[in-house]
């Protein structure tokens, strides 16, 4: 019990953060009463869903709140110093050089306008007095550190050169250059890869650990605090749920919320049943192979890119199969061009045996009921215009329904999915897993024969993702219809699909049914990506 | 229902009296004026405001409260008809270049630019001197030089708007490409068109009285503001009235177009809806 003893580094007291504005007057506040400790070199998660207060905590430290919330109790102290009394000026000092910021997105966290250098320059000039001479040669130690290949070169490089996995560790190395005491990462990896993801956090973990300084990790992931933090802090609804050892909140959770939260954790179980070898064959994958056009010049277009070579892929009827990869993989594409989408450089897609490429008009029509998609983003899928039930609809706007079938259908399907008293409402009304059960209803209304889900569970917290995945099993049993699942996450795959293929780099480099592939993975990049996937077991052999 | 009227607010608590006031005022023109707007009467030039012509009158002796209420009827329609069709063909050829994209797209931005490239005002100018001057020559001036601005905003609109999933979600659905862009895109590029027509209500109103300043507006004796606005000019330190009354009812057009614009715009979100 180091931190009892010694000053911590970081002490919350008392925090309250409320909205402000008349608008919010008696609702409940953001954050409340929060208090916690970090000491020195302590590796700190604050777990929590969307809402939980986590993110208003991370910022409250930097007095970074963003406009209409307020801190108005409390203290946060760092070695001591009250930082909430800080002026302008004197929080600044603060801010960089002693406390430094990863954010969640590295596609718009590092300016797209400057060069790297500069941008890892800016804050050793604002805080050390370095010739640029100093900075140029330390950048450069840094970006080697973050393992930058070539890192001179990158000084001069802009942002959109590099992955997101890259950016990330760039970020990293900014913030890293001076040596904060401590490193708030707030979601820092929820929008990479699990391979990057894996990447950038060891490399986060490997530096402050180096340099002594202690990380906040705020996350959702409890897969994520199971492998890398020492303790935990879980809050719901703005307040203190439980905190601990990371091991004993694991394994031995005693608040009911936390129990909840461990419970979802995906496990090794429950996989979705192997459709029989009888059954129809819906999809027909023959070589496909998929370009996205150049650049065009000013003359015509560029050289293609071929983003999908030579994939063979069948998916039968009433199974669910799982495509992973990384992104880049050509998953994503291919669950375009099933859906024609997309069209096909070369190769053949066949539905129901017949030839996406070579349908009559009354056949496409056919198809666009038979075939339905359910995308990843629930704030971009559906039209912010639109009432939920009018969403639902437009779907059977080409089915020959008479007005009143149509709408009962509608309101069965919106039942299903527990949203029963929601047509009425437009998008922003709604949660996002609310809004993705909308997205599912909308698919599953037409009574399709072939639903592709891409990512549809990646942009929802835990607990939510639980529920969304046990609504999709329950319409799949239901309904039957055969499922071709996109994801990134290995945890998905192994509680919702029967079968699953690997991508890489545009081909399918494994396929087989889970267990099979899971246990024994006989391709090095499926290898990679299982041991990328944080789990509960090798976090509780691990502590 | 108390609430959703609080969210308008000043917008349409200003900008609708104002908007419905200048029509109240037109369709009083339609019907009476207090004198004929064009009436010579040489006995009393330069008359000051008082009971018998409330805003006075100008050189030749008319009456400016007549003129402005006929000026009113003409301003208003013009800078109406220029918006429709500025607005129409703008957001027809935005539409079309921003869903298409390609050469359809690189064409109409070529042309969109080089159009642009010209100042307003000289297009206009350029476009009357070759038609002639009369009311369908000044609108198809003005909103030949407005259209490029329109296809502009509406282009940059469905680009974005074309990238998020509900429009594959209405492909999949089985949406001809028009039922797409008619169902899910135009109610989406909305907003900020309504918002640019209310700013081009205003700038059509002030360059149709730039145009009159030249010489090459509406033709006298048919008042409208601006032509109003240009003759008084030379009377401005001993006939204050002829400026102010007519450059009062172009600003308090203007005010009340454009807070009724924003008050729309934000009556069709449905995030204001709660």
């Amino acid at each position: 019990m180091i931190a009892a003893v010694a000053t911590p580094l970081l002490r919350f007291a008392g925090v309250r953060i409320e909205a402000v504005g008349r608008a919010r007057a008696g609702s409940p506040p953001l954050l409340d009463d929060l208090s916690f400790d970090v000491a020195p070199g302590e590796f700190v998660a604050v777990v929590g869903e969307s809402g939980s207060g986590k993110t208003l905590a991370a910022r409250s430290i930097l007095n970074l709140l963003p406009e209409g919330v307020r801190r108005v109790a409390g203290r946060i102290e760092l070695e001591g110093r009250d930082l909430t009394q800080l002026s302008g000026p004197d929080i600044r000092k603060v801010r960089g050089a002693q406390i430094g910021m990863v954010f969640q997105e590295p596609m718009v966290s590092l300016n797209p306008a400057m060069t790297i250098g500069r941008q890892l320059a800016e804050g050793l000039q604002l805080h050390r007095q370095w010739s640029s001479e100093e900075i140029r040669r330390q950048s450069v130690t840094m970006l080697e550190r973050v393992r930058i290949t070539n890192p001179l070169r990158c000084l001069s490089a802009y942002p959109h050169e590099f992955s997101g996995g890259m950016r990330q560790r760039i970020m990293l190395a900014a913030v890293l250059l001076l040596k904060p005491k401590l490193l708030i990462a707030d979601e820092p990896t929820t929008a990479l890869d699990t391979l990057s993801q894996r990447e950038v956090l060891e490399l986060l973990v490997e530096l402050a650990h180096d340099d002594g300084a202690a990380v906040l990790l705020i996350t959702h992931d409890l897969g994520l605090v199971a492998r890398y933090t020492e303790r935990a802090i879980v809050l719901e609804k703005g307040r203190l749920m439980e905190a601990g050892s990371t091991r004993q909140i694991l394994t031995d959770p005693r608040n009911p919320y936390t129990q909840r939260l461990v419970a979802s954790l995906p496990r090794c179980d429950a996989a979705g049943t192997a459709a029989p070898a009888s059954a129809p064959i819906v999809v027909e994958v023959r070589n496909a192979c998929i370009e996205y056009p150049g650049r065009p010049g000013l003359w015509g277009a560029g050289t293609p890119t071929q983003v999908v070579h030579g994939v063979d892929l069948d998916v039968r009827s009433g199974e669910i199969v799982a495509i992973v990869g990384a992104s880049g993989s050509g998953k994503t594409t291919l669950g375009r061009a099933i859906l024609d989408l997309k069209p096909l450089a070369a190769g053949s897609i066949r539905f129901d045996g017949i030839d996406l490429a070579q349908m009559t008009a009354a056949q496409r029509k056919q198809f666009r009921r038979a075939a339905q998609l359910v995308f990843q983003d629930p704030y971009s899928s559906l039209n912010p215009r639109m009432r939920v039930r009018d969403i639902v609809a437009a779907t059977l706007r080409h089915a020959h329904l008479d007005a009143a079938d149509r709408a009962a259908r509608v309101e069965a399907v919106l039942a299903q999915v527990g949203l029963a008293s929601f047509g009425d409402r437009f998008p922003h009304q709604m949660s996002g897993g609310q809004r993705q059960r909308v997205a599912i209803a909308r698919a599953v209304v037409s009574r399709p024969r072939l639903v592709v889900a891409d990512e549809p569970v990646s942009a929802l917290d835990m607990t939510i993702q639980q529920q969304v995945l046990a609504l999709f099993r329950k319409l799949q049993a239901q309904y039957g219809f055969a499922c071709l699942f996109i994801t990134h996450d290995l945890a998905v795959v192994r509680q919702i699909a029967a079968r699953v293929v690997v991508m890489s780099g545009g081909v399918v480099v494994e396929e087989g049914p889970v267990p099979s592939v899971f246990s024994d993975p006989r391709h090095k990049y499926t290898r990679e990506l299982l041991a990328a996937t944080p789990a509960l077991e090798a976090a509780a052999l691990m502590g | 229902m108390m609430d959703r009227f609080g969210h308008l607010g000043w917008n349409a608590l200003i900008g609708v009296p104002l908007v419905a006031g200048l029509l109240v005022i037109i369709g009083i023109g339609i019907i009476w004026m207090p004198y004929d707007p064009i009436a010579i009467d040489l006995a009393h030039p330069l008359g000051s405001p008082g009971l018998y012509h409330w805003f006075g009158t100008d050189e030749f002796g008319r009456d400016v409260l007549s003129r402005s209420m006929l000026g009113a009827r003409i301003s208003v329609l013009l800078a109406l008809a220029t918006v429709a069709v500025a607005i129409t063909l703008g957001a027809v050829l935005g539409l079309l270049a921003g869903y298409l994209r390609g050469w359809t797209d690189r064409l109409l931005m070529m042309i969109t630019d080089a159009v642009l490239a010209f100042p307003g005002i000289l297009l206009a100018l350029a476009l009357i001197a070759v038609l002639g001057s009369s009311d369908g020559s000044i609108v198809l001036a003005l909103s030949t030089a407005y259209t490029p601005s329109v296809v502009r905003v509406v282009r940059a609109t469905v680009l974005s708007i074309r990238e998020r999933e509900f429009i594959e979600a209405s492909r999949t659905a089985g949406d001809s490409p028009f039922e797409t862009i008619s169902r899910h895109i135009l109610p989406n590029v909305l907003p900020p068109v309504v918002v640019l027509a209310t700013s081009l209500f205003g700038w059509a109103m002030l360059s149709e009285s730039a145009l009159s300043f030249l010489g090459v507006g509406v033709p006298p004796p048919a008042p409208t503001w601006g032509n109003m606005l240009s003759e008084s000019r030379p009377y401005m330190d001993v006939a204050s009235w002829l400026s102010i009354v007519p450059g009062l009812c172009i600003a308090g057009t203007l005010l009340g177009v454009n807070l009724l614009g924003d008050a729309l715009r934000d009556w069709l979100d449905p995030r204001r809806q709660t």
